[in-house]
């Protein structure tokens, strides 16, 4: 098993997310996370989805996604340096007056950014890679975790290229 | 709930039309001519517009029979075949046809009523999520909430439904929307920027599968249910390929009629009851040229048995099942008809005819020693087997046959000769008990001047027999030979093989020596069709004489035949295929198996 990220263009149309998600799961593959969200183009949708499979049964999904009609263009992004991958945490722990300032200090580390203060908690707001986000929580786990909200992956190529232009080329002729 | 004003019925000519017509007026524009239908509730506003129209519209006695007709109207014909239902139980009683057209890869189209816009996710009366539901059964589907979304959407569908892989398409249609006046424009600008279907072959990947053929020692070309779908000139090209290759071919059962049966280099049917010699030449094959196959586990058995020794070249026009279940040497994305254009062109420029004597030596033994055939039963019973031969004899040149599902299909492949201007229908994917009786009408609706012959079981027929009423009245004289062995055939089969005999839930009670209910001639004689009955194979050839003398009406003849009677040759569920036994206990003898 390896984990690969997907970059799905689909149509924006309703449906279109019951569509993908039904096809990863009749077919069996697992989806670790997924995010959907607008592009620079109205008419158009994009789904992230991380996955965890073997190489092969990866292009068949890619396939099976392509014959997804309202899908315009599935391309996996680079793992590795040739694209840039981030999640959302939003994270409430416990901080008195006494453990305050230890948590803002760990928060400045990762550069979170505290965006809620109670008087005996904080909420904290950090992006980066899932290890990234998983270290900044192995550091605030001894202050009690009350509430952890993670969003799913996004990720964007490097360099001048965009891999949306084709497929909106496509749409629009 | 206040109902919405209707328009007003007949004439529109003094105002837009509504959203029912221009469904009726989209289809009419497409090209329909044939629907097959129930009304109800939410789709009624446009069975007001259909009353009027040209369209010839087949009320059936239930949707499923609907969802099959339009199949064997398409399966027969190449065209769209369309059905129309209403909501809810209307809607849902289609799902197993579209499913069987999806993994048959049928091009149909559903419509169906949806309740009102407004009323969607309120669990109105009749409401299913029918979208939802079929999404993974079929090739795709519309929501359609407003009357200005008909045109598109239905015209979407049918271009999506027979263009590249043909499959079935649903569109939802809300009664608000069928309600609503619209501005009906013809033709309509379709809007599919994410489906171009590939149909054209790469010529360097087309050129590989030639010169592999070519130089090939022991090659099979396999040819599937794609060939059919891709029309007559691919099966043309085959024909032609064979004749100038001189490789023997093996067909799925899908593929049935892809070649002529008389065909000499015709092997047969590979997989699970095919023939010895088809299923040892896959398996010792150096190269199979695989056109329009899915590589179904009823084909390749075993995967990681099928065919060890072979180069595989795959051409469909999927390209997601290039690879799926095999790994492929020289994948070739493209219609079948195409491909097979092409490599009849490849193959014309070739020096000389390749050499395949030495494996032809070896085919022809087994062709030999290993013909189709069958033990007369020991109960002093009618074998099924000796009337579809006898039916395969008699009936015309250009027959389509259909068959439903279990052992009468198989022996319906095994000893149908189809070969000439013959077409066998079946279900091969989903197995769908009940497609034969409905699937025939849909083919007879399409071909009135052909004889369409259901071949079907005392167990399929129960499940959808009842379309027989619908042939009666609108004229459709369907043939029904039932194979009548008063059991769930095929599952006593594997009850006897590995069940130790135990008939758990197979008996039918349908056979004369039996409580007979329900005896097949009355009922068939109710449906208000003829009805024969014949259980001594000195009467078999009469009968059929008899029931094709019938022209005004459907006729059913009640084979009565032995139910211990079995299909072989068999391979066993999973098991690889060269553990084919060619009769129960009887493993052929590989003697040369130098290969």
């Amino acid at each position: 098993m390896s984990t690969h990220t997907l970059s799905v263009l689909v149509e924006n149309k309703p449906g279109v997310l019951t569509r993908v998600a039904a096809l990863f799961a009749r077919r069996g593959f697992n989806i670790n996370s997924l995010a959907v969200g607008p592009t620079e183009h109205p008419e158009i949708s994009r789904i992230t989805a991380v996955v965890d499979v073997e190489d092969l049964p990866l292009e068949q999904v890619t396939k099976q996604l392509n014959k997804l009609i309202n899908v315009l263009k599935v391309v996996e992004l680079d793992g590795g340096d040739g694209s840039v991958q981030r999640d959302l945490l939003l994270v409430k722990v416990g901080a008195n007056a006494a453990s305050r300032s230890q948590v803002t200090q760990i928060a400045d580390l990762f550069r979170a950014h505290i965006v809620d203060v109670a008087a005996d908690s904080l909420v904290i707001e950090a992006t980066g890679t899932d290890s990234k986000l998983n270290a900044l929580m192995t550091l605030l786990e001894p202050f009690g975790i009350r509430e952890l909200v993670k969003s799913g992956t996004v990720g964007i190529g490097r360099g001048g290229k965009s891999i949306t232009d084709r497929s909106r080329e496509r749409a629009v002729r | 709930m206040t109902l919405p004003k209707p328009a007003p019925p007949g004439s529109q000519a003094d105002r837009r039309p509504t959203g029912a017509e221009a469904i009726v007026k989209t289809l009419e524009a497409l090209g329909v001519d044939v629907i097959f239908g129930i009304p109800g509730g939410a789709i009624l506003p446009t069975y007001d517009p259909l009353y009027a129209s040209k369209i010839r519209h087949i009320l059936v006695r239930h949707e499923q029979g609907a969802g099959h007709a339009a199949t064997g109207y398409a399966a027969s014909t190449g065209k769209v075949g369309v059905c129309l239902a209403t909501s809810g139980p209307g809607a849902t009683n289609l799902i197993t046809a579209l499913a069987d057209a999806n993994i048959d890869s049928a091009p149909v189209l559903a419509i169906t009523g949806q309740v009102g816009a407004r009323a969607i996710g309120t669990d109105a009366f009749q409401e299913a999520d029918i979208v939802g539901a079929t999404m993974p059964l079929t090739k795709h589907s519309f929501l359609v909430k407003s009357a200005d979304e008909i045109a598109p959407a239905i015209s979407a569908a049918y271009h999506i439904a027979h263009s590249g892989r043909p499959g079935p398409v649903l569109v939802d249609i809300t009664k608000s929307a069928q309600t609503e006046l619209t501005d009906w424009r013809w033709p309509v600008k379709m809007e599919l920027p994410g489906y171009k279907p590939v149909t054209k072959p790469h010529l360097k990947q087309v050129r590989q599968a030639a010169e592999a053929l070519r130089t090939a020692k022991r090659p099979v070309i396999l040819a599937g249910g794609g060939v059919i779908r891709a029309g007559a000139k691919a099966r043309l090209d085959l024909r032609n390929l064979v004749d100038r290759s001189g490789a023997p071919v093996v067909i799925t059962l899908m593929g049935a009629g892809a070649l002529p049966d008389n065909h000499p280099a015709n092997l047969g049917m590979g997989g699970m009851h095919g023939s010895v010699p088809a299923v040892a030449a896959l398996q010792r094959a150096d190269v199979i040229l695989a056109i329009g196959s899915r590589f179904d586990d009823r084909l390749t058995g075993d995967l990681t048995t099928f065919a060890p020794r072979a180069k595989l070249i795959h051409a469909d026009i999927d390209p997601a099942e290039i690879g799926k279940n095999l790994p492929v040497d020289i994948p070739i994305v493209g219609d079948a008809a195409t491909v097979l254009a092409e490599l009849c062109q490849a193959a014309a420029e070739w020096p000389a005819r390749p050499d395949y004597r030495r494996w032809w030596e070896y085919l022809k033994e087994l062709l030999r020693n290993y013909p189709p055939g069958y033990d007369q039963p020991s109960d002093g019973r009618l074998a099924p087997q000796h009337v579809i031969e006898r039916l395969s004899a008699l009936a015309p040149a250009d027959a389509i046959f259909v068959s439903g599902v279990g052992q009468h299909q198989m022996w319906a492949q095994q000893f149908l000769d189809i070969s000439g201007g013959r077409a066998l229908l079946n279900s091969g994917g989903l197995g769908t008990m009940g497609y034969a009786a409905p699937a025939a009408m849909g083919a007879q609706v399409a071909n009135p001047e052909r004889q369409v012959w259901a071949v079907d079981g005392d167990g399929c027929f129960q499940m959808t027999g009842h379309e027989l009423v619908t042939c009666a009245l609108n004229g459709i004289p369907i043939k029904v030979a039932l194979i009548n062995n008063s059991s769930l055939g095929m599952v006593r089969q594997w009850q006897t093989l590995y069940y130790g005999e135990r008939y758990s839930n197979t008996d039918l009670h349908t056979g004369d020596d039996t409580a007979m209910i329900p005896d097949f001639v009355k009922l068939a004689d109710a449906y208000g069709c003829a009805a024969l009955r014949c259980a001594n194979a000195e009467d078999v050839d009469g009968v059929i004489g008899q029931a094709m003398a019938v022209t005004d009406k459907p006729v059913l003849i009640d084979f009565q035949v032995s139910r211990d009677a079995q299909v072989w040759p068999m391979i066993a569920g999973g098991a690889s295929n060269d553990t084919i036994e060619y009769a129960r206990g009887l493993a052929p003898a590989f003697e040369r198996d130098e290969f």
